[in-house]
């Protein structure tokens, strides 16, 4: 593909004044951001901010009233993306009542995958120790990373992570960090999102939200400079500060 | 479960029976409720399987994330139909071996097109249960579509009054009904040595009314949702 041979001039996703209304709500009015390939992004903002609707558009699973997305070059959901594009949802969708290495196995049939993948993908996120565990009994933290087994089990390019460590202890949170890192350096792009502003300091580049609307793309770094405060969530607080005060009312 | 639960229920019906004296020149008693049981059993344990199955994948975000996968729909309807008639045809196949060779259950026609029929009434209760999914939100709601979607169809096809014996306006709405096609064939076997012309379009009917639900099933199986 002549695109990957500009290597990192083609953004891994491309939305451009995406508009999603879900049923009387206008989720995302007009919204239009680039992510650069090989980075660890974070998505961050409240609760309800169209976080996850963003996810689904660049996924493909979200019903879109106009707009593009296009994810490494091709238009969000084409048949292509299938394999190149990882999605884990919030709540960990797995099979509760299966094991651990038969929901990873079965993933790996769905995608064509040979079946000794879902034993690496175990054991790339530590669950080998669990993997002929029932998930129904395994803890908050296991179950997200048997979704995120399911996942990675077909080397995507692309990874859109819907609030991983939401619920999970600090050191779970570091391990799962750990992992991200390792995969961007292994060259896959990663979204991940999160409404704990602790966390932006892990990524490389940020998008915060609010409202349906992109307040900023910067970097940590840029963030905490412009706004003159250290902690990040002080940071956050006041760029909504400053577009709730210069918007004309 | 699935299994043994159809063949436990048709030997306690032979055992209630056993002691009910036949009318002269009408047909035992069990002999009618085990044709009716053996071929629509298929029918509704499949629809309830498979109604609550596909509503789970609904509700858990299952679906969904298979959807993202490169499986094609049409794959996923015929992994779910294959796998669920498969089932139904090892409980048809038990069901129909106690009845015939234990239970003395028999019928002028032969018993492998009991056996057929019963599959493919399976199949169309998978059908239904894919198209009935859609339309429930949670395993509760999912459950209640037995009442609404095969209990009814099961009576007017016949099970009780015969529909010649109903009142028109009933007698045209069991026309419509896949379930009155099915029992119909049965009877067709039941009482004839040869496969009648009438036994031959009935399964036909059933058949195309099982791909008119796998079709529109399919229709359900949307990738975006809003």
């Amino acid at each position: 593909m002549t695109d990957d041979a500009l290597s990192g001039e083609t953004p891994a996703v491309n939305a451009r004044n995406l508009r999603v209304v879900r049923g009387k709500t206008v989720v995302l009015p007009d919204f239009s951001v680039q992510i650069a390939r090989g980075t660890v992004t974070g998505l961050l903002g409240p609760s309800g901010c169209g976080k996850t609707t963003l996810m689904r558009s660049i996924v493909g699973t979200q019903v879109v009233t106009s707009g593009t997305v296009v994810v490494l070059g091709h238009p969000a959901g084409s048949p292509q993306l299938r394999r190149r594009v990882g999605y884990v949802t919030q709540e960990p969708t797995i099979y509760k009542d299966l094991r651990v290495i038969d929901n990873v196995r079965y993933f790996a049939a769905l995608y064509g995958v040979p079946a000794d993948a879902a034993d690496a993908a175990i054991d790339g996120v530590g669950l080998a120790d669990q993997a002929t565990a029932y998930c129904g009994n395994l803890s908050g933290g296991q179950r997200t990373r048997a979704s995120l087994a399911c996942a990675l089990v077909c080397r995507p390019d692309l990874l859109v992570l819907d609030e991983p460590t939401v619920g999970l202890d600090p050191v779970l949170r570091v391990e799962l960090w750990r992992q991200f890192h390792e995969l961007a350096r292994r060259g896959t792009t990663l979204l991940v999102s999160s409404h704990v502003m602790d966390e932006a300091d892990q990524c490389q580049e940020l998008i915060l939200m609010r409202d349906g609307r992109l307040l900023a793309h910067t970097t940590p770094e840029r963030l905490r400079r412009e706004t003159r405060c250290t902690s990040l969530e002080d940071a956050f607080l006041s760029i909504i500060r400053h577009t709730t005060a210069s918007r004309p009312d | 479960m699935i299994l043994v639960v159809p063949s436990a229920v048709i030997t306690l019906m032979y055992f209630m029976f056993s002691e009910v004296p036949a009318r002269p020149g009408a047909p035992a008693p069990f002999n009618t409720t085990c044709l009716i049981l053996l071929g629509l059993f298929p029918l509704f344990i499949m629809f309830l399987i498979t109604s609550i199955t596909m509503q789970r994948e609904r509700g858990s975000g299952t679906l969904e994330r298979i959807l993202t996968t490169p499986l094609r729909r049409f794959d996923l309807l015929a992994a779910y139909g294959t796998a669920f008639s498969i089932a139904a045809a090892a409980q048809a196949a038990l069901a129909c071996g106690v009845a015939f060779l234990l239970l003395g259950f028999s019928t002028q026609g032969s018993p492998a097109w009991v056996f057929v029929i019963a599959i493919i009434n399976a199949v169309l209760g998978v059908g239904l249960g894919l198209l009935a999914s859609a339309f429930a939100r949670t395993e509760f709601q999912a459950v209640q579509f037995m009442p609404v979607v095969i209990v009814p169809q099961l009576l007017l096809a016949g099970i009780i009054v015969p529909r010649s014996a109903m009142p028109t306006w009933m007698e045209w709405l069991s026309n419509a009904m896949p379930a009155s096609y099915a029992l119909e064939a049965l009877q067709e076997v039941n009482s004839h040595e040869h496969l009648t012309r009438i036994a031959v379009r009935d399964i036909g009917v059933v058949i195309a009314f099982a791909v008119a639900a796998l079709a529109l099933a399919a229709a359900t199986l949307r990738r975006r949702t809003p």
